[in-house]
């Protein structure tokens, strides 16, 4: 049943690898149009590429959670998530249980990060616990889980770390040819020869991070679709996943710490306007509409044959998300899990702000006549009065 | 002459790393599967250790419901000793198990008292979340068992299986036809 992994994995190096080759070319297009030396060109730019990815596997999961303010939680802070978590981690055969992190945003979004299974970590907004229930969670936890079992998000950190480079290789490269190319030029008498590589330079700094984009964005959108149906099939109850979509869809809340390149990491795509469902080519996720009518589609047979046929009925002909290989075995038995009791959302608003609190080393008194004080971590003085009963309690 | 001696010695070479994967296929769908049954496992006995939490909490809220609690804990006490008695006894035991605890939780709702008590509530969040990773740990523990057996059954792993004593692995039913019906509840 896993060996989607293997299938995936070598499709996205093939594309990945077409990422890389097109940096060396930009790379060494610039170094002759400036420098009139191909190999200092595609040096430099290999250099560049070999710091940023280096920095972007050893740091990477750290900025990007210091980046999204996210702060990490134990057992003990919030059991709910923990247990859902964990029960996903069994479920999804990961071997280690990834580090929790709280982003304190009233954003619907949660996002995975890390470099390889023993350094992974899941964030969730606090919002996201507020609005969804256990099933819902449950489906949005699968789906990230999915992402480290499929060893999306390393390939995502390497790619966008890829992306970047060629980005602000272009830019600079731009930013040097206009205006210090063109006293070179002037200079040295200047050839047809010359003119036309400088040529081929411009059009290849205008095409290299468009065509980049592109391909990132189809190795990231099929993943989305196979970690929705790798969700499913955790959970055996796709419904769950539907409506968190459906929830989150309805959100018109955006993430704040959020940005271009850090956007295939969430569940949905952080920048989509409010209430806009309809997504073309240049979106890092699939429409969300649309991965809630396939994930709807498919009940009845949970399994990844089940959301093949699916998503084979959403779109009429061209190719499927699931690799052939992984559709010969797949367990169809539909059984879900005992439900738990979930708090309504009202006290599920309590609980999240409350673990807040918490992470932010505010104190939690209880008086006698059942107020809660907040006290925080600076406060002067070592008692106060509770307005409703007068006692004093001393800290 | 030397030609043909150094296709057979690559043929030869092929064969060998061909085998040697599919070996060490094998190897790697077993250990998935003891390991996956080692996580059934964990969770088996994280519910063993919570539920006298659980009857000592609730003992003092229902004092009319003697039976029910009892039964729960028969019911872990037949399930700690089924532990080494295979995997079919087992599952059978946990299924009586969950019943028991079934029933339990759905008494609880008629004492509003205990049901607002933080303990409970809490022991409620792990019992019924230790349920969903029991059966997240099967359905993980059926999915490795059926593709071991798969590989062990399938052409031509099967031949290196039988040479290498690969025997199929069992898989977690739950075989008591009353946890597969709904539990009926009662309110006389």
């Amino acid at each position: 049943m896993w060996e989607q992994i293997r299938d995936n994995q070598t499709r996205s190096v093939v594309l990945v690898t077409a990422m890389g080759i097109m940096l060396l070319l930009l790379g060494s297009f610039l170094g002759q149009a400036l420098l009139g030396d191909w190999a200092f060109g595609l040096i430099l730019a290999l250099l560049i590429w070999i710091v940023m990815t280096l920095v972007g596997y050893f740091q990477g999961d750290s900025i990007l959670l210091s980046l999204s303010n996210a702060r990490k939680i134990g057992p003990d802070d919030m059991p709910r998530i923990y247990n859902v978590v964990e029960e996903m981690k069994i479920a999804s055969g990961l071997e280690k249980m990834p580090d929790i992190y709280i982003v304190d945003d009233p954003a619907l979004n949660a996002f995975a990060t890390g470099r390889d299974k023993n350094h992974t970590s899941l964030a969730v907004t606090s919002g996201l616990l507020q609005k969804l229930n256990r099933d819902e969670l449950q489906g949005v936890v699968g789906h990230e889980l999915a992402h480290m079992r499929n060893r999306d998000v390393l390939l995502m950190a390497m790619c966008s770390v890829l992306l970047g480079t060629i980005v602000i290789i272009a830019w600079y490269g731009s930013r040097i040819l206009f205006f210090a190319g063109g006293t070179r030029r002037s200079s040295s008498g200047g050839g047809s020869a010359q003119i036309i590589i400088l040529l081929a330079a411009v059009v290849f700094m205008i095409l290299a991070p468009i065509m980049a984009q592109l391909i990132y964005l189809a190795i990231s959108r099929k993943r989305e679709y196979l970690a929705d149906a790798s969700s499913a099939l955790y959970t055996r109850y796709p419904e769950g996943l539907a409506s968190a979509l459906e929830k989150i869809a309805a959100s018109t809340e955006q993430l704040k710490s959020a940005n271009n390149a850090t956007a295939p990491m969430f569940i949905i795509n952080p920048f989509r306007k409010g209430g806009r469902a309809a997504e073309d080519l240049t979106s890092t996720h699939p429409p969300i509409s649309e991965r809630i009518r396939i994930l709807r589609a498919m009940a009845g047979n949970i399994s990844l044959a089940g959301y093949e046929a699916a998503y084979n009925q959403a779109h009429k002909g061209g190719g499927g998300v699931i690799p052939q290989s992984a559709l010969v075995s797949g367990d169809a038995s539909a059984g879900q899990a005992g439900t738990a009791v979930t708090p309504d959302e009202k006290e599920r608003a309590r609980e999240a702000s409350d673990v807040l609190w918490k992470l932010h080393n505010y104190r939690e008194v209880t008086c006698d006549c059942g107020l809660k004080f907040k006290i925080p971590p600076d406060f002067q003085g070592g008692s106060f009065t509770c307005p409703r009963c007068n006692t004093t309690h001393t800290l | 002459m030397w030609i043909a001696i150094l296709v057979i010695i690559g043929i030869a070479i092929v064969l060998v790393l061909i085998i040697a994967g599919i070996y060490n296929g094998l190897v790697g769908a077993r250990n998935q599967v003891k390991n996956a049954w080692a996580q059934i496992d964990v969770q088996l006995k994280r519910r063993h250790d919570l539920i006298p939490n659980l009857v000592e909490t609730v003992k003092g809220y229902m004092q009319h419901e003697r039976g029910t609690l009892e039964a729960v804990t028969n019911a872990r006490t037949m399930a700690v000793k089924a532990v080494d008695s295979g995997v079919a006894a087992q599952a059978k035991a946990e299924g009586e198990l969950s019943q028991a605890l079934g029933r339990l939780f759905a008494v609880a709702e008629n004492y509003p008292d205990l049901k607002a008590s933080q303990n409970f509530m809490a022991l409620q969040e792990e019992l019924t979340s230790t349920e969903n990773k029991i059966s997240f740990a099967r359905q993980f523990y059926n999915d490795s068992v059926m593709q071991y057996n798969n590989k062990i059954q399938m052409f031509p792993s099967n031949i290196i299986a039988s040479i290498g004593n690969f025997k199929a692995g069992e898989s977690f039913e739950v075989t008591d036809t009353v946890e597969r019906e709904a539990p009926k509840v009662s309110f006389s």
